[in-house]
């Protein structure tokens, strides 16, 4: 298996993303570019999951975790600030130290993967019964309540420097645009540099790279780290799409749909997870205007169904398919020169 | 002094409680190394059992105790059967089946009886007086329960053939199957008897707790991390790391509210497995069960 494609491929989709963006707020409704930015959001946490576990091979279950984190930070830093573009760095920042504490319990303990995974959700799960009972008027940082049930309100982004500037949803959208599309050069980036090629190596065999004088546990806590900023990443633009922050944002149901994403999308690549992300959505908010199937019924469906069947989700098993097929095609016309040759060779070998 | 009885009646029924919602899930975990993320869902499944069958006009007893673990451990079995077969020795595979699973069953539950609470039941047994202090019959009743299934899987475990031969399974699978052991079946009867346990479980829970569809997920997080912190050996695991966690739980809850509870024990278990990464009983009481 090639494990990261060429960088050629990665700027070729991020500029194909790119002219999306340009010509998307022409061609859809302003409803839908609202609900973009969120989707975009979440997007970014699918991204961020999809370097961890694909490319890290660490099995985060509680990758929501941080997306949650990023989110509450970004609100209560911004309703103190004032602003947002410090209010960004600052939940960048708080989730990946979180996520820097909470990892190193986790790697330098060598706690393995089904212990790892249920430990981050588990840390979700707890940040979601936490956040969910500070409802009243005492639970609040500087000025921002943290509201419990209903949550915390998410400012609008803002120009750098002008606090009263607020950006339209249209110029929000392309911030979110640019931000998961640099997110995706980046990521893409870092697993072709040195540190991400030791990521993929010990995904796939641990003991060999730690034979091969790796410190594993560090190169795990980094990528877990960078995956936890990115992540926080989404969850910044999740909120300033949905207006609020709420504790939902760490229910087991929002965990689960980041991994349906990752893995529907496959593992080991970037954008086969950004895609899931978009189709998923659109699949769950048309299924939510029905009454007749249940969402999570078909959620829980579609998961075991891809578990089963197509284990290696969309974009790596089309990825196959098309190199089998080409591989195919390039054994049969060699056939066909071979035997287009032979009856020459055959002539020669009459003639002398 | 009735104070000090009342609290620790208070901090043995949670350690109690936590053993109760762990069980099922440590006997499949210690069996087959597979953390079944459904096991909320088993909880909750045993929940509906009971509400379902007492608006029938079952005798609450009956449902609780009979009903509800063997409703849900025949479902375990099917379940087991027509999933988890297909996955063995795929560890991450079985984990996210398990998922899928959960979300499934939420999701029927959700369209059979509605997102919300169609019945509660008011838990029996009165008031038990302790001096001043007042505690539920009830708690006292689950205490009671949950006592009586660690020693009655102890004793199927230590003196029955399954026993052995689950031991034994647990032990070196493949070496029970060169023995003529079907570890396939020791799989299936295991995963039911885990998926009883916790239907059992749910069910006694139901009354307290009311049934939601989704109630699954304010066990879950206690659970998981009660086994994990456990380690391997079911009963020994289950035991201690109930003890440790719950009884720190208990105690800052009571200190500080029900909030700090929770957190104190998600923190001592991240620093247990930090210092202990398999477990309680990887580290102690290596030779138990």
């Amino acid at each position: 298996m090639k494990i990261a494609g060429d960088f050629r491929g990665t700027l070729f989709i991020a500029a194909l993303a790119a002219l999306f963006t340009l010509i998307a707020p022409s061609i859809l409704n302003f409803v839908t570019i609202l609900t973009l930015t969120q989707v975009i959001g979440l997007a970014i946490l699918a991204l961020s999951l999809a370097l961890v576990w694909g490319y890290g091979g660490i099995l985060c279950f509680g990758q929501t975790a941080f997306f949650g984190i990023g989110a509450y930070a970004y609100a209560i830093a911004a309703a103190n600030i004032g602003g947002s573009t410090g209010a960004i760095f600052v939940g960048i920042a708080v989730a990946a130290i979180f996520a820097a504490m909470l990892g190193y319990f986790i790697f330098y303990g060598r706690v393995s993967d089904v212990y790892l995974a249920v430990i981050t959700l588990t840390v979700t799960l707890i940040l979601y019964s936490l956040l969910r009972r500070t409802s009243g008027p005492e639970y609040k940082i500087g000025n921002a309540l943290l509201g419990g049930f209903n949550g915390t309100g998410a400012a609008p982004l803002n120009i750098p420097g002008d606090g009263a500037a607020m950006l339209f949803p249209e110029q929000t959208f392309y911030v979110a645009m640019a931000a998961l599309i640099l997110a995706y050069v980046f990521c893409g980036w870092l697993v072709r540099t040195h540190f991400g090629r030791v990521c993929v190596a010990i995904r796939e065999n641990e003991t060999r790279a730690e034979l091969l004088a790796y410190d594993t546990r560090a190169y795990k806590l980094g990528i877990f780290t960078i995956g936890a900023g990115i992540a926080a990443l989404g969850g910044i633009f999740f909120s300033v799409g949905v207006t609020r922050v709420t504790p939902d944002i760490f229910s087991l149901s929002q965990a689960a749909l980041t991994i349906i994403w990752v893995i529907v999308g496959g593992r080991g690549t970037l954008v086969g997870p950004i895609l899931a992300t978009f189709g998923l959505y659109y699949l769950t908010a048309s299924l939510g205007t029905q009454q007749l199937i249940n969402t999570n019924l078909v959620l829980g469906v579609i998961l075991i169904a891809f578990v089963l069947l197509v284990p290696q989700g969309i974009v790596p098993t089309v990825l196959n398919w098309l190199t089998a097929r080409r591989s195919a095609r390039t054994d049969r016309a060699r056939e066909r020169r071979v035997r287009m040759r032979r009856p020459r060779a055959g002539a020669r070998g009459e003639g002398a | 002094m009735d104070l000090v009885l009342s609290l620790g009646l208070q901090i043995v029924y949670v350690i109690a409680n936590l053993a109760l919602i762990s069980l099922g899930l440590a006997i499949i975990f210690g069996m087959m190394r597979v953390i079944n993320l459904a096991h909320g869902e088993f909880l909750m499944l045993g929940g509906y059992t009971v509400v379902v069958a007492t608006n029938n006009g079952v005798n609450l007893w009956f449902a609780m105790l009979v009903l509800a673990p063997l409703v849900v451990g025949i479902i375990g079995v099917i379940v087991e059967r027509l999933l988890i077969r297909w996955l063995y020795g795929r560890m991450i595979d079985t984990l996210l089946a398990t998922w899928g699973l959960s979300l499934l069953f939420i999701g029927l539950i959700t369209s059979i009886f509605g997102a919300s609470t169609t019945t509660t039941i008011s838990p029996p047994l009165g008031v038990v007086t302790i001096g001043d202090y007042t505690s539920s019959g009830y708690e006292l009743f689950l205490i009671g329960v949950t006592i009586a299934l660690l020693v009655a899987v102890y004793l199927v475990l230590k003196f029955t053939t399954l026993g052995l031969v689950a031991r034994g399974t647990m032990q070196n699978a493949d070496m029970a199957a060169a023995l003529g052991v079907s570890t396939s079946k020791i799989y299936m009867i295991t995963f039911g008897l885990g998926a009883a346990v916790s239907g059992l479980a749910g069910g006694l829970l139901a009354p307290i707790t009311g049934v939601l569809p989704t109630i699954g997920s304010i066990y879950i997080a206690k659970a998981f991390i009660t086994v994990i912190s456990g380690g391997a050996a079911i009963l020994a695991g289950t035991t201690s790391a109930s003890i440790l966690l719950g009884g720190l739980n208990g105690f800052i809850s009571f200190v500080t509210g029900p909030t700090m509870g929770e957190v104190a024990l998600l923190l001592a278990a991240i620093i247990l497995l930090r210092l202990m990464p398999t477990g309680i009983t990887g580290r102690f009481f290596k030779k138990s069960q």
